[in-house]
């Protein structure tokens, strides 16, 4: 068994990049595997709905080519997870491609193993009849028309896949939706390290260097895992790893830094120890935890995610310099809600129309606590979703040309209203989704529905 | 007894998802006199997040202390789902500004 398992982790998310330098350190340090996590949910439900990524293909291309290389020349597995940044099927495929255009270019050949998450509609079906999907958190109960109207469902998978990728022989894994710690703690627990470590050491692993002081999501971290314990540096002589800033990782982006639920159990936290350490140089740039453990559940669940279609959207964007104007704004406003749904009463079009006011409450909305602005200029979008484009844009359009000619009391600005940083103003931004299924999918076998496929490259 | 804004105390404050639903925000102290002295000054407490951001107190999930990170650390339910109509930020990251100025009284001494 090996005494210890050190990780390369190039990035916070594939495409965000990294110092070429920080990485070739990264590279003497001998790792046993490469990995990185390219998906999260921030980017909002567009990317999983229209199968986009959230990240360029240039940019997703540079860094593939990178870690590939490397990893070809140590004789070393690359894990990649949450491919395409939602991990679904186009995003998953459009992972594979640019990873196909590099292997022919650099003529590389190897096993690639594409681990598939998306989720079909009538096994979720069958599963919500048999009672084995939950709400998370403080959400809601999915209901049938749920599942049906959904664009795509992923499933965040466990270690489980991607062990079962490495034993049918993978060099390079390309996963669908994946748990952000999998990619870093399957092969480690699949060399025999304990659990509880190796997720942890995943969950501070996959933001790359965020974890470090001044921290980074386009920079490296290195991690060593031993039977004990494991330690977290950056390699990028700029940065520190200290117990405030690992520690602190933790609590990122999670509801409770304790106790952190995953697929098939919960990562433990609460007897957890990080204590700084010397390096070689002397320098105090390594910090080391212990304490972590993992508590397998009762029953495996994973997380699901879905998105619906609610529409299309279009966007006009403008500002205001005009200070009566901008006294006046709510008063325009209600004016022109008012002239547009009489424009269109005929029609009786269904459309959902909003102003964002950036120097008013722009940023926070109805939650704003500052109540009135001292801002000289405002800037306005207007913003219309509709069934169909055409409506939004019409919606979108007519508001504008409303906006720009309307009256507010006191007006001596009768030229117009409006300021149009470009031509043209308006853009239509295409299909709108919103984030509804958000569950536990319980499951008898973590691996059957996140099926491996291997391909000879 | 005087009273110190929060941003003066803490050397992080911030807002993020915590998936789409969620919003969690962290405070995060430079050593831990400062970290005692708010913990202990019980300001940062559901019903303060509650009101700085509009909500139920059932809509707060969750007011953490984390001592080995010098952090407490608030979970709230988002009033509007990220991206959904009506979001202004996707990401939730530019919620913070409410808890920059909390007042936290403190002895003269400490």
């Amino acid at each position: 068994m090996l005494a210890e398992y050190r990780i390369l982790s190039p990035t916070a998310i594939l495409g965000y990049g990294f110092p070429e330098s920080s990485f070739a350190a990264g590279l003497k340090k001998k790792p046993h595997l490469i990995a990185a996590d390219a998906g999260s949910t921030d980017p909002g439900p567009y990317y999983l709905g229209a199968g986009i990524s959230f990240t360029e293909r240039l940019a997703v291309k540079r860094d593939l080519a990178l870690m590939l290389t490397a990893g070809f020349e140590l004789d070393i597995p690359l894990i990649i997870g949450t491919a395409g940044g939602s991990g679904g099927e186009p995003h998953l495929s459009w992972t594979a491609q640019i990873v196909r255009e590099i292997a022919a270019e650099k003529k590389l050949s190897f096993k690639l193993a594409l681990i598939h998450a998306e989720i079909e509609r009538d096994f979720l079906l069958t599963r919500l009849r048999q009672g084995k999907l939950s709400p998370l958190g403080s959400g809601s109960a999915i209901k049938e028309q749920d599942i049906t109207e959904a664009v795509r469902i992923v499933g965040q998978m466990g270690v489980e896949p991607f062990i079962r990728a490495l034993n049918e022989g993978a060099r390079v894994i390309l996963a669908g939706r994946a748990y952000d710690p999998a990619v870093f703690a399957a092969p480690a627990i699949a060399a025999g390290f304990e659990p509880g470590l190796a997720i942890h050491l995943g969950k501070i692993l996959e933001c790359g260097a965020i974890a470090a002081t001044p921290g980074s999501g386009s920079d490296c971290l290195f991690g060593v895992l031993n039977h004990r314990s494991f330690t977290v540096e950056p390699l990028n002589p700029q940065r520190s790893c200290t117990v405030t800033s690992v520690a602190a990782h933790t609590l990122y982006e999670k509801n409770n830094p304790l106790l952190l639920p995953g697929p098939g159990g919960t990562l433990d936290l609460s007897a957890c120890q990080f204590r700084q350490e010397n390096s070689s140089a002397g320098q105090k740039r390594i910090v080391r935890v212990s304490g972590s453990r993992f508590i397998p559940a009762a029953r495996y669940t994973v997380k699901i995610e879905g998105v619906k279609r609610i529409g299309f959207r279009t966007v006009c964007i403008a500002g205001c310099r005009d200070p009566v104007m901008i006294k006046n704004i709510k008063v325009l406003m209600e004016r022109v809600r008012e002239r547009v749904k009489d424009n269109f009463s005929r029609e009786n079009y269904p459309y959902y129309l909003d102003f964002k006011l950036y120097g008013l409450n722009g940023v926070m909305g109805a939650g704003e606590p500052v109540r009135t602005t001292r801002a000289h200029e405002l800037g306005i979008i207007i913003e219309a979703v509709a069934p169909t484009q055409e409506i939004a844009n019409a919606i979108c359009s007519f508001t504008r040309t409303t906006m720009l000619h309307a009256d507010y009391p006191g007006r001596i600005a009768t030229a117009g209203n409006l300021a149009f940083p470009y031509s043209p103003s308006d853009f239509a931004t295409g299909e709108v989704f919103n984030f509804h299924i958000y569950h536990l999918l319980e499951v008898d076998d973590p691996c059957a529905i996140f099926p491996v496929e291997i391909i000879h490259l | 007894m005087i009273k110190v804004k929060l941003k003066s105390l803490a050397k992080v404050i911030r807002s993020k998802n915590a998936g789409p639903f969620e919003l969690t925000l962290d405070i995060i102290f430079p050593e831990e006199r400062s970290f005692e002295k708010v913990r202990k000054s019980g300001v940062l407490n559901a019903a303060l997040f509650a009101r700085l951001y509009g909500l139920d107190i059932n809509q707060v999930l969750s007011v953490v202390e984390f001592p080995v990170a010098l952090a407490i650390k608030a979970t709230l339910v988002r009033p509007v789902p990220s991206g959904h109509l009506g979001d202004s930020d996707v990401y939730g990251a530019q919620q913070h500004a409410p808890l920059l100025d909390v007042e936290i009284p403190l002895e003269e001494d400490g």
